[in-house]
């Protein structure tokens, strides 16, 4: 239907200037509303125009792509990707013997996906434990072999994206428990327990984390007597652990802190003996609390691990630079470099973002 | 049980537990229970020890361990290698985590006293050397007063530098950078105007430069890295091993033989040196407390000492290495075997 233009109807309907809605009135609203946050776009869009164009030539266009020899690769400015063709193996799994490697792949998937199970508030329940207790001799096995026809792999050889994640994952799994009763021992009130947690927790906090696997690989062993070797993963897993817990343990401490007093009253006045107080009242409070810093622990954690390439042990990180010392790919560190960031990145993410979850289901009391 | 009974108990467990007698051959014997030899090697140095694409050592220290492997157990891959830091590799030595350390370590005298290490013979005589843009028309070292040079902190190259330029009232410009991929990319930038390390790495660093022959390696050789495999004190016996094991590989190449004519020769050489070599005359073995056929195991799996240089740092290699003074003493170079006989 048209309508005659009437001056009281173009009055009614007439449009907004056009700076102040669509695309223009969107970036004038948000990027360019004052002459400081102009200038920062500018700067910004001046940053993205020198980096990106740069890295998409070095990345995509000007790259190497599938499997050829590095010789290729020294004729062009661009990523050699063929670095990552040859050497994928060896950063994702070290020095495991290479027709075996089938077999830390699948016990990955079994530890990430029994992980990932244990993420999901609708797999909490009993046989959550039955998976644990099924999937984690089946890594075992499938890590070490020696039965089921599988071959003997020592320990020494393990290395790569499962050792980071066996490292990571045991230190943690021992490490939050251990470091749950630190924190409540830390808040007791028995003077023997409470000075010996403090002295543990501000000990491991005092020294870097590259001193105490220091300690473990080379000091440890100069105090057994000769011949008697404890394992080197076996040291350093016990040493990341012993650190892990020190840090969890401030993280829960602070949750135990804020929670009113009137919790632990109330606890009391109910009579409940102190386990039961700290099991159904204040720990489910106190770790809801600390799930930030808990997670901030657990991702630099997990990066920190990185740090036993100084003990000669070849994780992700360790195996990435020992890819780097072929002399026939030598140099191709960014390509490298990149890859191992990626794989970082995935795993640190997906954590951030699970935290962020649970913090949404479990803060259903205090949501914003 | 007093304190004071408590602490001369523990004194006592402490005492014996330090004062373990060294018994000769234990550590042949722990291998051969074993059934695997346990070598510290390098984490990853290119041509010495590294690991290759599938994760299997190869290099010239490796292949030391190898051939020492196959000497007492008749099998070159029964050694489980175990990557050490410049830090660690003293101590996995004297707690007996690994049973020789071959791991590019220099001889000092320090190291022979201090440290309670035995050097076996030397298999590879290494020294820092210089690099250098073409462009800037340096022929020498001497010629390098007043320049920039790019070097790995933290190890003797610094303070070898440092000692060379003010022996020589030389000045220099040192830009110091930890990592070893930064401070190439440095010097391949232009940041300095030469680049120091050992000359052995010198040549690969070169071969990753975006065109090699722009850059030069200077004659000079400023200080003596002799490198070779080291076993505990206080085990003579499997330090003899060791080191005639090395012995055994340089003899080989003196008399020409090789991983190829090995039993051709063991059968038909009448040349006493090579029948005693390979055990086809008797004895040798015997007094090493090992099979007559040691040298020829060690022989057969990693070649002679030429074949192994070849191999894993020669002209043909990434590194690209001559041999220069690693030849045979008959050509020149400083690699004499003492005689098996």
């Amino acid at each position: 239907m048209t309508m005659p233009n009437t001056q009281h109807m173009s009055e009614t309907s007439q449009r907004p200037p056009v700076t102040r809605v669509g695309v223009i009135g969107w970036l004038r609203a948000n990027l360019f509303n004052t002459w400081y946050n102009s200038l920062l776009t500018i700067l910004i869009l001046w940053l993205f125009y020198k980096a990106i164009p740069p890295f998409v030539d070095w990345a995509i266009l000007d790259a190497v792509w599938g499997n050829v020899e590095s010789t290729v690769c020294r004729q062009t400015d661009g990523a050699c990707w063929a670095f990552l063709y040859e050497k994928a193996n060896l950063i994702l799994f070290g020095l495991y013997p290479f027709e075996e490697q089938w077999r830390p792949t699948i016990a990955m998937i079994i530890f990430v996906s029994l992980v990932a199970l244990s993420c999901h508030p609708k797999a909490w329940r009993k046989s959550l434990i039955f998976a644990w207790v099924i999937g984690v001799p089946a890594i075992a096995i499938l890590m070490w072999g020696g039965i089921l026809g599988l071959s003997y792999v020592p320990n020494t050889r393990w290395g790569g994206l499962p050792l980071t994640l066996l490292l990571s994952g045991l230190g943690l799994m021992f490490g939050f428990p251990i470091g749950v009763f630190l924190a409540l021992g830390r808040r007791s009130n028995m003077p023997t327990i409470r000075t010996i947690c403090i002295t543990y927790i501000e000990l491991i906090r005092g020294v870097p984390l590259i001193t105490i696997l220091f300690m473990a690989s080379v000091m440890f062993p100069l105090f057994l007597p000769t011949g008697l070797t404890i394992d080197k993963l076996l040291r350093a897993q016990i040493g990341l652990i012993m650190f892990a817990s020190a840090y969890l343990a401030e993280a829960v401490r602070g949750g135990l802190q804020s929670l009113p007093s009137g919790q632990y009253e109330a606890a009391d006045s109910l009579g409940l003996s102190y386990w039961k107080k700290m099991r159904l009242i204040i720990l489910p409070q106190a770790l809801r609390i600390s799930i930030p810093a808990l997670v901030n622990s657990f991702i630099s954690f997990f990066k920190d691990t990185s740090l036993v390439i100084i003990i000669g042990l070849f994780d992700l990180m360790g195996a990435t630079k020992a890819a780097l010392t072929d002399a026939a790919w030598r140099g191709f560190y960014k390509e490298a470099y990149l890859f191992t960031a990626i794989i970082y990145f995935v795993f640190c993410f997906f954590m951030s973002k699970y935290s962020q979850y649970l913090e949404q289901r479990l803060y259903t009391g205090t949501r914003r | 049980m007093t304190l004071k009974s408590f602490l001369a108990a523990g004194a006592f467990v402490a005492a014996s537990a330090v004062a373990m007698p060294a018994i000769a051959g234990e550590t042949l014997d722990a291998v051969r229970d074993r059934g695997e030899l346990r070598c510290g090697v390098n984490t990853g140095l290119a041509g010495f020890s590294n690991p290759d694409s599938e994760g299997n050592w190869q290099g010239l220290d490796v292949d030391v361990c190898k051939a020492i492997a196959a000497s007492i157990l008749g099998d070159a891959d029964a050694v489980s290698y175990t990557p050490l830091t410049a830090q660690q590799r003293f101590t996995a030595l004297q707690s007996g985590e690994v049973d020789v350390l071959s791991r590019n370590t220099t001889w000092t005298l320090t190291r022979d006293t201090s440290l309670g290490l035995h050097f076996a013979p030397i298999t590879f005589y290494d020294g820092q050397g210089f690099m250098v843009r073409k462009e800037l028309g340096v022929e020498s070292v001497h010629d390098l007063d007043g320049a920039t040079i790019c070097v790995q902190p933290g190890t003797t190259t610094e303070l070898n530098l440092a000692d060379f330029f003010r022996a020589n009232e030389m000045d220099f410009e040192p830009v110091v950078i930890e990592d070893f991929e930064e401070v190439n990319a440095a010097y391949f930038a232009g940041r300095c105007d030469a680049y120091t390390t050992d000359s052995s790495g010198l040549a690969s660093v070169r071969s990753t430069a975006p065109d090699p022959t722009a850059h030069m390696i200077l004659p000079e050789i400023i200080s003596k890295e002799p490198l070779g495999p080291a076993v505990r004190q206080g085990d003579d016996e499997f330090f003899n091993i060791v080191k005639w094991v090395v012995y055994a590989l340089i003899e080989a190449e003196e008399y020409g033989v090789n991983s190829e004519n090995l039993e051709e020769m063991r059968e038909t050489s009448e040349n006493p040196g090579i029948k005693r070599l390979l055990g086809a005359e008797p004895g040798m073995g015997e007094h090493l407390d090992l099979e007559e056929d040691w040298a020829y195991n060690a022989i057969e799996a990693v070649g002679n000492y030429g074949e192994i240089f070849e191999r894993n740092v020669g002209p043909d290699t990434d590194l690209g290495l001559e041999r220069g003074i690693n030849g045979l003493w008959t050509d020149g170079g400083l690699m004499y075997a003492m005689p098996v006989r």
